[in-house]
Protein backbone atom coordinates (compact mmCIF):
# COMPACT_ATOMS: atom_id res chain seq x y z
CA UNK A 1 0.00 0.00 0.00
CA UNK A 2 1.49 3.59 -0.54
CA UNK A 3 1.79 5.48 2.47
CA UNK A 4 -0.38 8.47 2.59
CA UNK A 5 -1.09 11.05 5.79
CA UNK A 6 -4.72 10.84 6.13
CA UNK A 7 -7.03 8.74 4.31
CA UNK A 8 -11.07 9.18 3.50
CA UNK A 9 -13.25 6.98 6.48
CA UNK A 10 -15.74 4.81 4.67
CA UNK A 11 -16.64 2.33 7.68
CA UNK A 12 -20.48 4.82 7.97
CA UNK A 13 -20.41 4.53 4.38
CA UNK A 14 -19.96 1.20 4.14
CA UNK A 15 -22.44 0.08 6.97
CA UNK A 16 -25.68 1.83 4.89
CA UNK A 17 -24.57 0.46 1.35
CA UNK A 18 -25.67 -2.66 3.30
CA UNK A 19 -28.42 -1.57 4.49
CA UNK A 20 -29.18 -0.85 1.14
CA UNK A 21 -28.64 -4.03 -0.47
CA UNK A 22 -30.68 -5.52 2.02
CA UNK A 23 -33.50 -3.01 2.16
CA UNK A 24 -33.18 -3.13 -1.32
CA UNK A 25 -34.12 -7.16 -1.58
CA UNK A 26 -36.52 -6.62 0.96
CA UNK A 27 -38.62 -4.36 -1.32
CA UNK A 28 -38.91 -5.25 -3.83
CA UNK A 29 -39.58 -8.94 -2.95
CA UNK A 30 -42.28 -7.58 -1.22
CA UNK A 31 -43.09 -5.41 -4.58
CA UNK A 32 -42.77 -8.37 -6.76
CA UNK A 33 -44.99 -11.03 -4.08
CA UNK A 34 -47.95 -8.08 -4.56
CA UNK A 35 -47.38 -7.64 -8.21
CA UNK A 36 -48.03 -12.09 -8.83
CA UNK A 37 -50.86 -11.18 -6.14
CA UNK A 38 -52.68 -8.53 -8.34
CA UNK A 39 -52.73 -11.27 -11.66
CA UNK A 40 -53.72 -14.20 -9.13
CA UNK A 41 -55.10 -13.34 -5.77
CA UNK A 42 -54.98 -16.63 -4.76
CA UNK A 43 -51.32 -15.47 -3.88
CA UNK A 44 -52.47 -13.64 -0.96
CA UNK A 45 -52.33 -16.66 0.98
CA UNK A 46 -49.46 -18.02 -0.36
CA UNK A 47 -48.16 -18.55 3.17
CA UNK A 48 -51.45 -20.48 4.06
CA UNK A 49 -54.88 -19.46 5.08
CA UNK A 50 -53.47 -18.91 8.79
CA UNK A 51 -51.37 -16.53 7.98
CA UNK A 52 -53.24 -14.99 5.56
CA UNK A 53 -54.04 -11.88 7.65
CA UNK A 54 -50.11 -11.20 7.20
CA UNK A 55 -49.44 -12.14 3.82
CA UNK A 56 -52.52 -10.26 2.19
CA UNK A 57 -52.25 -7.42 -0.52
CA UNK A 58 -53.52 -4.74 1.78
CA UNK A 59 -51.28 -5.51 4.72
CA UNK A 60 -48.00 -6.02 2.20
CA UNK A 61 -48.79 -2.57 0.08
CA UNK A 62 -47.40 -0.07 2.67
CA UNK A 63 -44.58 -2.59 3.86
CA UNK A 64 -43.13 -2.52 -0.06
CA UNK A 65 -43.33 1.51 -0.49
CA UNK A 66 -42.13 2.64 2.74
CA UNK A 67 -39.04 -0.28 2.62
CA UNK A 68 -38.45 1.36 -1.11
CA UNK A 69 -38.32 4.72 0.02
CA UNK A 70 -37.30 4.60 3.40
CA UNK A 71 -35.36 1.57 3.27
CA UNK A 72 -33.54 0.92 0.09
CA UNK A 73 -33.59 4.77 -1.41
CA UNK A 74 -32.64 6.50 2.23
CA UNK A 75 -30.10 3.92 2.55
CA UNK A 76 -28.36 4.67 -0.52
CA UNK A 77 -29.00 8.34 0.00
CA UNK A 78 -27.22 7.82 3.28
CA UNK A 79 -24.56 5.81 1.68
CA UNK A 80 -23.61 8.17 -0.87
CA UNK A 81 -23.90 11.21 1.61
CA UNK A 82 -20.98 9.37 4.10
CA UNK A 83 -18.73 8.86 0.67
CA UNK A 84 -19.42 11.83 -2.02
CA UNK A 85 -19.55 14.69 1.13
CA UNK A 86 -16.23 13.54 2.42
CA UNK A 87 -14.53 13.71 -0.73
CA UNK A 88 -15.77 16.85 -2.60
CA UNK A 89 -15.52 18.72 0.92
CA UNK A 90 -11.91 17.40 1.29
CA UNK A 91 -12.35 15.79 4.70
CA UNK A 92 -12.21 12.88 6.30
CA UNK A 93 -14.74 11.18 8.79
CA UNK A 94 -11.81 10.29 10.63
CA UNK A 95 -10.73 13.76 11.50
CA UNK A 96 -13.39 14.25 13.95
CA UNK A 97 -14.21 11.75 16.62
CA UNK A 98 -17.87 13.35 17.20
CA UNK A 99 -18.90 13.30 13.17
CA UNK A 100 -17.81 9.66 13.57
CA UNK A 101 -19.96 8.81 16.29
CA UNK A 102 -22.56 11.10 15.15
CA UNK A 103 -22.36 8.99 11.87
CA UNK A 104 -22.41 5.53 13.62
CA UNK A 105 -25.42 6.71 15.66
CA UNK A 106 -27.06 7.78 12.77
CA UNK A 107 -27.07 4.47 11.61
CA UNK A 108 -27.62 2.18 14.35
CA UNK A 109 -30.59 4.29 15.24
CA UNK A 110 -31.86 4.05 11.89
CA UNK A 111 -31.93 0.22 11.69
CA UNK A 112 -33.95 0.27 14.87
CA UNK A 113 -36.57 2.87 13.36
CA UNK A 114 -36.28 0.51 10.36
CA UNK A 115 -37.01 -2.40 12.91
CA UNK A 116 -40.06 -0.37 14.54
CA UNK A 117 -41.72 0.21 10.96
CA UNK A 118 -40.78 -2.85 9.89
CA UNK A 119 -43.28 -4.80 12.83
CA UNK A 120 -45.75 -2.59 12.88
CA UNK A 121 -46.46 -2.26 9.39
CA UNK A 122 -47.15 -6.41 9.70
CA UNK A 123 -48.75 -6.23 12.70
CA UNK A 124 -51.21 -3.79 10.51
CA UNK A 125 -50.40 -0.33 12.98
CA UNK A 126 -50.62 2.64 10.70
CA UNK A 127 -51.94 6.01 10.20
CA UNK A 128 -53.56 4.94 7.03
CA UNK A 129 -51.98 8.14 5.32
CA UNK A 130 -49.97 6.88 2.37
CA UNK A 131 -46.14 7.21 3.08
CA UNK A 132 -46.70 8.55 6.22
CA UNK A 133 -48.31 5.08 7.70
CA UNK A 134 -45.73 5.29 10.67
CA UNK A 135 -47.51 5.92 14.02
CA UNK A 136 -46.80 8.70 16.60
CA UNK A 137 -43.58 7.06 18.31
CA UNK A 138 -41.74 5.98 15.35
CA UNK A 139 -42.30 9.41 14.12
CA UNK A 140 -40.48 10.82 16.95
CA UNK A 141 -37.73 8.25 16.58
CA UNK A 142 -37.38 9.23 12.65
CA UNK A 143 -37.24 13.16 13.38
CA UNK A 144 -34.09 12.26 15.90
CA UNK A 145 -32.24 9.95 13.12
CA UNK A 146 -33.16 12.80 10.66
CA UNK A 147 -31.54 15.37 13.01
CA UNK A 148 -28.60 13.73 13.82
CA UNK A 149 -27.65 13.51 9.89
CA UNK A 150 -28.08 17.15 9.51
CA UNK A 151 -25.73 17.12 11.91
CA UNK A 152 -23.36 15.17 10.22
CA UNK A 153 -23.98 17.17 7.25
CA UNK A 154 -23.59 20.36 8.67
CA UNK A 155 -20.60 19.47 11.00
CA UNK A 156 -18.67 17.64 7.85
CA UNK A 157 -19.46 21.53 5.74
CA UNK A 158 -18.15 23.18 8.93
CA UNK A 159 -14.45 21.27 9.02
CA UNK A 160 -14.34 21.41 5.16
CA UNK A 161 -10.93 22.79 3.31
CA UNK A 162 -12.92 23.23 -0.20
CA UNK A 163 -14.09 26.90 0.46
CA UNK A 164 -17.44 26.31 -2.29
CA UNK A 165 -19.81 23.45 -1.62
CA UNK A 166 -20.33 21.24 -5.22
CA UNK A 167 -23.75 21.00 -6.49
CA UNK A 168 -24.43 17.83 -5.48
CA UNK A 169 -24.23 19.11 -1.31
CA UNK A 170 -26.37 21.81 -2.20
CA UNK A 171 -28.68 18.56 -3.50
CA UNK A 172 -27.76 16.82 0.20
CA UNK A 173 -28.67 20.13 2.15
CA UNK A 174 -32.21 19.98 0.25
CA UNK A 175 -33.08 16.88 0.83
CA UNK A 176 -32.25 17.12 4.55
CA UNK A 177 -34.23 20.33 4.87
CA UNK A 178 -36.48 19.39 2.50
CA UNK A 179 -37.68 16.30 4.05
CA UNK A 180 -37.63 17.77 7.57
CA UNK A 181 -39.97 20.03 6.64
CA UNK A 182 -42.45 18.20 4.68
CA UNK A 183 -42.27 14.91 7.00
CA UNK A 184 -42.85 17.47 10.16
CA UNK A 185 -46.03 19.06 8.59
CA UNK A 186 -47.26 15.74 7.06
CA UNK A 187 -47.38 13.82 10.30
CA UNK A 188 -48.93 16.42 12.90
CA UNK A 189 -50.88 13.88 14.49
CA UNK A 190 -53.35 13.92 17.65
CA UNK A 191 -52.05 11.33 20.31
CA UNK A 192 -55.77 9.56 20.91
CA UNK A 193 -54.68 7.69 24.12
CA UNK A 194 -53.79 11.27 25.96
CA UNK A 195 -55.99 13.37 24.03
CA UNK A 196 -59.11 11.41 25.24
CA UNK A 197 -57.72 10.60 28.71
CA UNK A 198 -57.06 6.88 28.28
CA UNK A 199 -59.16 5.52 25.14
CA UNK A 200 -57.38 2.88 23.04
CA UNK A 201 -54.45 2.16 22.33
CA UNK A 202 -51.53 4.15 23.52
CA UNK A 203 -49.31 4.35 20.15
CA UNK A 204 -52.28 5.39 18.15
CA UNK A 205 -52.90 9.31 16.75
CA UNK A 206 -55.08 10.64 14.05
CA UNK A 207 -54.21 13.30 11.44
CA UNK A 208 -54.48 17.16 13.18
CA UNK A 209 -55.86 18.00 9.69
CA UNK A 210 -59.23 17.22 8.81
CA UNK A 211 -61.08 16.22 5.07
CA UNK A 212 -60.03 18.36 2.27
CA UNK A 213 -57.05 20.19 4.42
CA UNK A 214 -55.55 16.60 5.47
CA UNK A 215 -55.43 15.20 1.60
CA UNK A 216 -53.59 18.36 0.60
CA UNK A 217 -51.13 18.66 3.01
CA UNK A 218 -50.72 14.83 2.46
CA UNK A 219 -50.72 15.20 -1.44
CA UNK A 220 -48.38 18.38 -0.71
CA UNK A 221 -45.84 15.64 1.28
CA UNK A 222 -46.61 12.66 -0.89
CA UNK A 223 -45.28 14.67 -4.70
CA UNK A 224 -42.12 16.02 -2.63
CA UNK A 225 -41.23 12.66 -1.00
CA UNK A 226 -40.87 11.94 -4.80
CA UNK A 227 -39.00 15.38 -5.09
CA UNK A 228 -36.90 15.26 -1.99
CA UNK A 229 -36.81 11.65 -1.74
CA UNK A 230 -36.46 10.25 -5.22
CA UNK A 231 -35.62 13.82 -6.97
CA UNK A 232 -33.13 15.84 -5.17
CA UNK A 233 -30.44 13.11 -3.78
CA UNK A 234 -30.54 10.93 -6.71
CA UNK A 235 -29.22 14.34 -9.09
CA UNK A 236 -27.12 14.76 -6.53
CA UNK A 237 -25.47 11.61 -6.95
CA UNK A 238 -25.29 11.85 -11.08
CA UNK A 239 -23.84 15.18 -10.75
CA UNK A 240 -20.78 13.78 -8.22
CA UNK A 241 -20.72 10.06 -10.17
CA UNK A 242 -21.32 10.28 -13.92
CA UNK A 243 -18.53 12.89 -14.07
CA UNK A 244 -16.45 11.63 -11.77
CA UNK A 245 -16.67 7.78 -13.64
CA UNK A 246 -16.42 9.07 -17.28
CA UNK A 247 -13.38 11.76 -16.51
CA UNK A 248 -15.57 13.99 -17.67
CA UNK A 249 -16.42 17.91 -15.65
CA UNK A 250 -19.79 18.44 -15.57
CA UNK A 251 -21.34 20.15 -19.18
CA UNK A 252 -22.34 23.09 -17.84
CA UNK A 253 -21.64 24.23 -13.82
CA UNK A 254 -23.76 27.26 -14.30
CA UNK A 255 -26.74 25.15 -15.36
CA UNK A 256 -26.21 22.92 -12.78
CA UNK A 257 -26.79 25.57 -10.41
CA UNK A 258 -29.57 27.12 -12.40
CA UNK A 259 -31.67 24.24 -12.48
CA UNK A 260 -31.24 23.49 -8.73
CA UNK A 261 -32.98 26.78 -7.70
CA UNK A 262 -35.49 26.47 -10.65
CA UNK A 263 -36.49 22.69 -9.05
CA UNK A 264 -36.06 24.41 -5.48
CA UNK A 265 -38.90 26.82 -6.44
CA UNK A 266 -41.13 24.97 -8.40
CA UNK A 267 -41.36 21.74 -7.07
CA UNK A 268 -42.73 22.37 -4.36
CA UNK A 269 -46.03 23.60 -5.97
CA UNK A 270 -47.01 20.39 -8.01
CA UNK A 271 -48.48 18.24 -5.19
CA UNK A 272 -51.86 19.72 -6.04
CA UNK A 273 -51.90 17.40 -9.38
CA UNK A 274 -52.72 14.81 -7.36
CA UNK A 275 -56.18 16.17 -6.30
CA UNK A 276 -57.36 17.29 -9.65
CA UNK A 277 -60.92 16.94 -9.82
CA UNK A 278 -61.37 16.77 -5.74
CA UNK A 279 -62.44 18.86 -3.19
CA UNK A 280 -59.60 21.10 -3.47
CA UNK A 281 -60.04 24.95 -4.75
CA UNK A 282 -59.98 24.87 -8.26
CA UNK A 283 -57.32 27.54 -8.58
CA UNK A 284 -54.90 25.15 -6.85
CA UNK A 285 -55.57 22.32 -8.96
CA UNK A 286 -54.84 24.85 -12.03
CA UNK A 287 -51.35 25.59 -9.63
CA UNK A 288 -50.30 22.28 -9.32
CA UNK A 289 -50.63 21.10 -13.18
CA UNK A 290 -49.42 24.67 -14.56
CA UNK A 291 -46.33 24.13 -11.98
CA UNK A 292 -46.10 20.64 -13.32
CA UNK A 293 -45.19 21.83 -16.76
CA UNK A 294 -42.82 24.11 -16.03
CA UNK A 295 -41.03 21.55 -13.71
CA UNK A 296 -40.10 19.74 -16.75
CA UNK A 297 -37.43 22.76 -17.60
CA UNK A 298 -35.19 22.07 -13.94
CA UNK A 299 -35.50 18.42 -14.33
CA UNK A 300 -34.62 18.35 -18.35
CA UNK A 301 -31.43 21.29 -17.23
CA UNK A 302 -30.05 18.69 -15.15
CA UNK A 303 -30.77 15.82 -17.27
CA UNK A 304 -29.70 17.16 -20.41
CA UNK A 305 -26.35 18.41 -18.48
CA UNK A 306 -25.77 15.07 -17.65
CA UNK A 307 -26.18 13.59 -21.23
CA UNK A 308 -24.08 16.00 -22.27
CA UNK A 309 -21.25 15.51 -20.25
CA UNK A 310 -20.54 12.82 -22.08
CA UNK A 311 -20.12 14.41 -25.24
CA UNK A 312 -17.05 13.27 -26.96
CA UNK A 313 -16.90 10.27 -24.94
CA UNK A 314 -20.01 8.18 -26.05
CA UNK A 315 -17.58 5.31 -26.36
CA UNK A 316 -18.18 5.03 -22.78
CA UNK A 317 -21.70 3.80 -22.54
CA UNK A 318 -21.17 1.22 -24.94
CA UNK A 319 -17.62 -0.06 -23.12
CA UNK A 320 -18.66 0.47 -19.63
CA UNK A 321 -21.74 -1.00 -17.58
CA UNK A 322 -21.49 1.15 -15.60
CA UNK A 323 -21.81 4.33 -17.68
CA UNK A 324 -24.29 2.18 -18.66
CA UNK A 325 -26.96 2.32 -16.02
CA UNK A 326 -26.14 6.03 -15.32
CA UNK A 327 -27.42 7.19 -18.72
CA UNK A 328 -29.55 5.18 -18.96
CA UNK A 329 -31.02 6.37 -15.51
CA UNK A 330 -30.80 9.88 -16.75
CA UNK A 331 -32.79 9.00 -19.40
CA UNK A 332 -35.17 7.41 -17.62
CA UNK A 333 -35.01 10.91 -15.52
CA UNK A 334 -36.17 12.58 -18.27
CA UNK A 335 -38.55 10.12 -19.14
CA UNK A 336 -40.24 10.01 -16.22
CA UNK A 337 -39.94 14.06 -15.79
CA UNK A 338 -42.05 14.65 -19.03
CA UNK A 339 -44.26 11.90 -18.44
CA UNK A 340 -45.44 13.20 -15.03
CA UNK A 341 -46.30 16.63 -16.48
CA UNK A 342 -48.38 15.28 -18.91
CA UNK A 343 -50.30 13.60 -16.59
CA UNK A 344 -51.16 16.22 -14.54
CA UNK A 345 -53.03 17.79 -17.45
CA UNK A 346 -56.29 18.42 -16.53
CA UNK A 347 -57.89 16.61 -19.61
CA UNK A 348 -55.26 13.54 -19.43
CA UNK A 349 -55.75 13.11 -16.00
CA UNK A 350 -59.66 13.01 -16.17
CA UNK A 351 -58.46 9.26 -18.30
CA UNK A 352 -55.52 8.68 -16.07
CA UNK A 353 -56.57 9.51 -12.65
CA UNK A 354 -56.17 6.38 -10.20
CA UNK A 355 -55.50 4.00 -12.94
CA UNK A 356 -52.73 1.72 -13.37
CA UNK A 357 -51.02 4.27 -16.00
CA UNK A 358 -49.89 6.14 -12.69
CA UNK A 359 -48.27 3.24 -11.05
CA UNK A 360 -46.62 2.53 -14.43
CA UNK A 361 -45.25 6.45 -14.21
CA UNK A 362 -44.08 5.86 -10.58
CA UNK A 363 -42.27 2.59 -11.58
CA UNK A 364 -40.49 3.69 -14.73
CA UNK A 365 -39.02 6.81 -12.27
CA UNK A 366 -38.09 4.16 -9.47
CA UNK A 367 -37.21 1.42 -11.20
CA UNK A 368 -34.97 3.26 -14.61
CA UNK A 369 -34.20 6.34 -12.36
CA UNK A 370 -33.60 5.90 -9.28
CA UNK A 371 -32.65 2.42 -8.77
CA UNK A 372 -30.22 2.21 -11.07
CA UNK A 373 -28.50 5.01 -10.19
CA UNK A 374 -28.12 4.01 -6.55
CA UNK A 375 -26.92 0.38 -7.56
CA UNK A 376 -24.39 2.78 -10.24
CA UNK A 377 -23.27 4.99 -7.19
CA UNK A 378 -22.71 1.20 -5.22
CA UNK A 379 -20.83 -0.12 -7.98
CA UNK A 380 -18.49 3.01 -8.45
CA UNK A 381 -18.36 2.80 -4.33
CA UNK A 382 -17.13 -0.28 -3.75
CA UNK A 383 -13.91 -0.67 -5.22
CA UNK A 384 -12.93 2.27 -3.25
CA UNK A 385 -14.32 1.53 -0.04
CA UNK A 386 -12.93 -2.26 -0.02
CA UNK A 387 -9.82 -1.71 -2.56
CA UNK A 388 -11.19 -4.54 -4.64
CA UNK A 389 -11.75 -4.40 -8.11
CA UNK A 390 -15.47 -5.04 -9.20
CA UNK A 391 -16.01 -9.00 -8.98
CA UNK A 392 -17.62 -9.53 -12.53
CA UNK A 393 -18.04 -6.89 -15.35
CA UNK A 394 -19.93 -9.59 -17.30
CA UNK A 395 -22.70 -9.88 -14.56
CA UNK A 396 -22.88 -6.38 -14.04
CA UNK A 397 -23.60 -6.27 -18.13
CA UNK A 398 -26.17 -9.58 -17.97
CA UNK A 399 -27.90 -7.70 -14.94
CA UNK A 400 -28.22 -4.19 -17.07
CA UNK A 401 -29.90 -5.94 -19.68
CA UNK A 402 -32.33 -8.19 -17.30
CA UNK A 403 -33.31 -5.28 -15.58
CA UNK A 404 -33.66 -2.64 -18.40
CA UNK A 405 -36.32 -5.71 -19.91
CA UNK A 406 -37.93 -5.92 -16.60
CA UNK A 407 -38.25 -1.84 -16.39
CA UNK A 408 -39.74 -1.70 -20.21
CA UNK A 409 -42.18 -4.55 -19.30
CA UNK A 410 -43.67 -3.32 -16.36
CA UNK A 411 -44.09 0.78 -17.99
CA UNK A 412 -45.43 -0.67 -21.00
CA UNK A 413 -47.94 -2.92 -19.82
CA UNK A 414 -49.05 -0.38 -17.02
CA UNK A 415 -49.76 2.14 -19.83
CA UNK A 416 -52.01 -0.80 -22.06
CA UNK A 417 -53.24 -1.26 -18.59
CA UNK A 418 -54.18 2.16 -17.07
CA UNK A 419 -55.09 3.59 -20.47
CA UNK A 420 -57.81 0.64 -21.13
CA UNK A 421 -59.00 1.05 -17.65
CA UNK A 422 -59.52 4.91 -18.55
CA UNK A 423 -61.31 4.03 -21.20
CA UNK A 424 -63.41 1.55 -20.29
CA UNK A 425 -64.23 3.39 -16.65
CA UNK A 426 -65.67 6.35 -18.86
CA UNK A 427 -67.64 4.32 -21.24
CA UNK A 428 -70.98 4.79 -21.58
CA UNK A 429 -74.16 3.86 -23.45
CA UNK A 430 -76.35 6.58 -25.52
CA UNK A 431 -78.47 7.01 -22.23
CA UNK A 432 -75.80 7.87 -20.42
CA UNK A 433 -75.47 4.55 -18.26
CA UNK A 434 -72.15 2.54 -17.78
CA UNK A 435 -71.03 0.85 -20.50
CA UNK A 436 -68.75 -1.87 -18.12
CA UNK A 437 -68.73 -2.79 -14.50
CA UNK A 438 -65.19 -2.56 -12.37
CA UNK A 439 -65.18 -6.04 -12.90
CA UNK A 440 -64.82 -5.98 -16.57
CA UNK A 441 -61.86 -4.04 -16.74
CA UNK A 442 -60.37 -6.60 -14.31
CA UNK A 443 -61.04 -9.28 -16.62
CA UNK A 444 -59.55 -7.22 -19.59
CA UNK A 445 -56.12 -6.39 -17.87
CA UNK A 446 -55.03 -9.65 -16.43
CA UNK A 447 -52.51 -10.79 -19.31
CA UNK A 448 -51.10 -6.80 -18.34
CA UNK A 449 -50.78 -7.51 -14.91
CA UNK A 450 -49.19 -10.67 -15.45
CA UNK A 451 -46.43 -8.93 -17.66
CA UNK A 452 -46.02 -6.23 -14.56
CA UNK A 453 -45.48 -9.17 -12.30
CA UNK A 454 -43.18 -10.65 -14.77
CA UNK A 455 -41.10 -7.08 -15.51
CA UNK A 456 -41.00 -6.62 -11.65
CA UNK A 457 -39.29 -10.40 -11.01
CA UNK A 458 -36.80 -9.38 -13.67
CA UNK A 459 -35.93 -6.68 -12.09
CA UNK A 460 -35.40 -8.24 -9.14
CA UNK A 461 -33.56 -10.96 -10.01
CA UNK A 462 -31.05 -8.75 -11.26
CA UNK A 463 -31.15 -6.84 -8.18
CA UNK A 464 -30.15 -10.45 -6.72
CA UNK A 465 -27.07 -10.33 -9.44
CA UNK A 466 -26.38 -7.21 -8.08
CA UNK A 467 -25.77 -7.93 -4.51
CA UNK A 468 -24.02 -11.04 -5.37
CA UNK A 469 -21.71 -8.83 -7.00
CA UNK A 470 -21.10 -6.82 -4.47
CA UNK A 471 -20.60 -9.38 -1.98
CA UNK A 472 -18.62 -10.99 -4.12
CA UNK A 473 -16.48 -7.61 -4.56
CA UNK A 474 -16.03 -7.35 -0.84
CA UNK A 475 -15.31 -10.63 -0.28
CA UNK A 476 -13.01 -12.22 -3.72
CA UNK A 477 -12.06 -9.53 -5.82
CA UNK A 478 -8.91 -8.43 -6.45
CA UNK A 479 -6.80 -5.91 -4.46
CA UNK A 480 -6.22 -3.04 -5.96
CA UNK A 481 -4.23 0.41 -5.35
CA UNK A 482 -5.34 4.14 -4.42
CA UNK A 483 -3.50 5.15 -8.04
CA UNK A 484 -6.08 2.04 -9.64
CA UNK A 485 -9.09 4.27 -8.57
CA UNK A 486 -8.76 7.77 -10.36
CA UNK A 487 -12.02 7.63 -12.90
CA UNK A 488 -12.83 4.38 -14.58
CA UNK A 489 -13.99 1.60 -11.90
CA UNK A 490 -11.67 -1.57 -11.86
CA UNK A 491 -13.68 -4.46 -12.92
CA UNK A 492 -12.94 -8.09 -13.54
CA UNK A 493 -14.09 -9.78 -16.90
CA UNK B 1 -59.75 47.67 -3.90
CA UNK B 2 -61.19 44.13 -2.86
CA UNK B 3 -59.57 41.51 -1.30
CA UNK B 4 -59.01 39.83 -5.14
CA UNK B 5 -58.05 42.59 -7.35
CA UNK B 6 -55.02 43.07 -4.54
CA UNK B 7 -54.18 39.31 -4.76
CA UNK B 8 -54.55 39.49 -8.55
CA UNK B 9 -51.94 42.22 -8.25
CA UNK B 10 -49.82 40.97 -5.82
CA UNK B 11 -49.12 37.89 -7.93
CA UNK B 12 -48.38 39.60 -10.98
CA UNK B 13 -46.01 41.76 -9.26
CA UNK B 14 -44.39 38.88 -7.47
CA UNK B 15 -44.24 37.18 -10.72
CA UNK B 16 -42.91 39.43 -12.26
CA UNK B 17 -39.93 40.21 -9.91
CA UNK B 18 -38.97 36.06 -9.52
CA UNK B 19 -38.51 36.18 -13.37
CA UNK B 20 -36.28 39.41 -12.87
CA UNK B 21 -34.34 37.43 -10.09
CA UNK B 22 -33.59 34.64 -12.01
CA UNK B 23 -32.44 36.63 -15.07
CA UNK B 24 -30.46 38.59 -12.68
CA UNK B 25 -28.99 35.18 -11.62
CA UNK B 26 -28.27 34.15 -15.33
CA UNK B 27 -26.93 37.37 -16.13
CA UNK B 28 -24.92 37.04 -12.82
CA UNK B 29 -23.17 33.52 -13.83
CA UNK B 30 -22.63 34.75 -17.11
CA UNK B 31 -20.63 37.87 -16.16
CA UNK B 32 -18.76 36.77 -12.92
CA UNK B 33 -16.12 36.00 -14.94
CA UNK B 34 -15.34 39.28 -16.38
CA UNK B 35 -16.50 41.44 -13.87
CA UNK B 36 -15.08 39.13 -10.93
CA UNK B 37 -13.04 36.87 -12.52
CA UNK B 38 -15.02 34.05 -10.80
CA UNK B 39 -15.36 31.09 -12.91
CA UNK B 40 -18.01 29.02 -11.95
CA UNK B 41 -17.17 25.79 -14.38
CA UNK B 42 -13.80 25.55 -12.53
CA UNK B 43 -16.23 24.30 -9.16
CA UNK B 44 -16.85 21.15 -11.70
CA UNK B 45 -13.19 19.91 -11.03
CA UNK B 46 -14.35 19.60 -7.70
CA UNK B 47 -15.70 16.28 -7.99
CA UNK B 48 -12.85 15.32 -10.77
CA UNK B 49 -9.65 16.22 -8.03
CA UNK B 50 -11.42 14.91 -4.99
CA UNK B 51 -8.54 13.04 -3.48
CA UNK B 52 -7.73 13.65 -0.18
CA UNK B 53 -4.24 14.75 -1.08
CA UNK B 54 -5.63 17.05 -4.19
CA UNK B 55 -5.24 20.48 -4.05
CA UNK B 56 -8.45 21.99 -3.17
CA UNK B 57 -10.04 24.14 -5.90
CA UNK B 58 -10.96 26.87 -3.51
CA UNK B 59 -9.20 26.52 -0.43
CA UNK B 60 -10.63 27.75 3.05
CA UNK B 61 -7.84 29.80 4.48
CA UNK B 62 -6.19 29.21 8.39
CA UNK B 63 -7.78 32.42 9.42
CA UNK B 64 -11.40 31.66 8.25
CA UNK B 65 -10.82 28.13 10.34
CA UNK B 66 -10.64 29.96 13.02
Amino acid sequence: MENRPLEYDYSVAKMFMLSTVVLGIVGMLVGVILAWQLAFPGANLFLGEALGEYTNFSRLRPLHTDAVIFGFTLSGVFATWYYVGQRVLKVSMAESKLLMFLGKLHFWLYLVGVAAVVVSLVLGITTSKEYAEFEWPIDIAIVIVWVIWGLSIFGLIGIRRERSLYISIWYYIATFLGIAMLYLFNNMEVPTYFASGGIGAWYHSVSMYAGTNDALVQWWYGHNAVAFGFTVPIVAMIYYFLPKESGQAVYSYKLSLLSFWGLMFVYLWAGGHHLLFSTVPDWMQTMGSVFSIVLILPSWGSAINMLLTMKGEWQQVASSPLIKFMVLASTFYMFSTLEGPIQAIKSVNALAHFTDWIVGHVHDGVLGWVGFMIMAALFHMAPRVFKREIYSKSMMNSQFWIQTLGVILYFTSMWIAGITQGMMWRAHDEFGNLAYSFIDTVSVLHPYFTIRAVGGTLYLVGFLMFAWNMYKTMTAGRRVEESELQNATPMAA
Amino acid sequence: MDIATFQAYGYFFLTAFMVLVLYGYIWHLYTAKKKYGKDYEEYADIALHDDITDKPVEKISDEEKK
